[in-house]
């Protein structure tokens, strides 16, 4: 008996910021990221009929995407040369200077502040996504975009006594919902 | 002398916290928030626990779509949705 149901008309709604953030966090270039998170929805409508609903739609959609982005690494490493460390020095002057350069930037985030916070990424958006659609919406564009108050309010058409409201109840179930692992 | 206002109820001490996390209050909120903070212990917990919500996200860097680019999105969507769905 499957579980879960598909309905792709709901699909960006409630899952491409998810998508986004999970691919961002991995390739690191904007625009990349949209693209695949783009054409991981597009794989998925072509292969709606091959969703069983043993996963979350979700979880199915993160597979396909998992799979966008190793096709996309693969991409980039096939076209020779580009994927080459190269360091050339153009002028004597410089040339004795490369072993300085090769020392770690202590300033540089180490791969274990990288990989935690993937995982903490992953926990906030596991949170907005039990909060109610228009929570989360509000919540995000007022504190992951920071955008102004009025354009909030301009783009939802709500008022300013709206928007703290839902701001309140979300940052208090947000709370809630990351204190259990993340406080 | 007019009677100046020190004392706010706990719903507007909340209201006044939400601000400060984006940093939307006036000094003069903030000071009231403070003086009831003083006394109030269920809105320094609020308080609390919504600081640490900011910090922690601020800490995770999330990004995600700017609304102009998810309608983009959508448009584009739409239209292979009607090629598959038909």
């Amino acid at each position: 008996m499957p579980d879960h149901k598909i309905n792709p008309n709901k699909w960006i709604d409630l899952y491409s910021d998810y998508l986004f953030n999970y691919t961002i966090t991995r390739v690191n270039d904007r625009e990349i990221a949209q693209d695949l998170v783009q054409e991981t929805f597009f794989a998925g409508l072509k292969s709606m009929k091959n969703f069983k609903g043993e996963a979350s739609e979700r979880t199915w959609l993160i597979s396909i995407l998992k799979r966008k982005i190793i096709d996309h690494y693969r991409k980039i490493n096939s076209n020779k040369g580009k994927a080459e460390v190269r360091i050339n020095y153009n002028d004597a002057e410089s040339e004795g200077d490369w072993l300085e350069e090769r020392v770690s930037d202590p300033f540089d985030k180490t791969a274990e502040d990288t990989l935690q916070n993937n995982e903490l990424g992953d926990a906030i958006y596991n949170c907005l996504g039990k909060l109610p659609e228009k929570q989360a919406e509000v919540f995000k564009m007022k504190t992951i975009l920071n955008y102004e108050t009025e354009v909030i309010c301009n783009e939802l058409n709500i008022t300013a006594s709206n928007l703290w409201v839902i701001i309140h109840r979300a940052r208090t179930a947000m709370a809630d919902c990351l204190k259990t692992n993340w406080f | 002398m007019g009677k100046i206002k020190f004392i706010i109820p706990c719903d507007e001490a909340n209201h006044v916290c939400d601000k400060t996390q984006y940093k939307d209050a006036t000094l003069w909120e903030k000071v009231k928030l403070n003086i009831h903070l003083i006394y109030c212990r269920a809105c320094r917990e609020y308080t609390k626990n919504n600081s640490k919500l900011t910090k922690t996200i601020k800490k995770a860097d999330v990004e995600c779509l700017s609304t102009s680019t998810k309608a983009d999105m959508k448009k584009e969507f739409e239209k292979v949705l009607n090629e598959v769905s038909n």
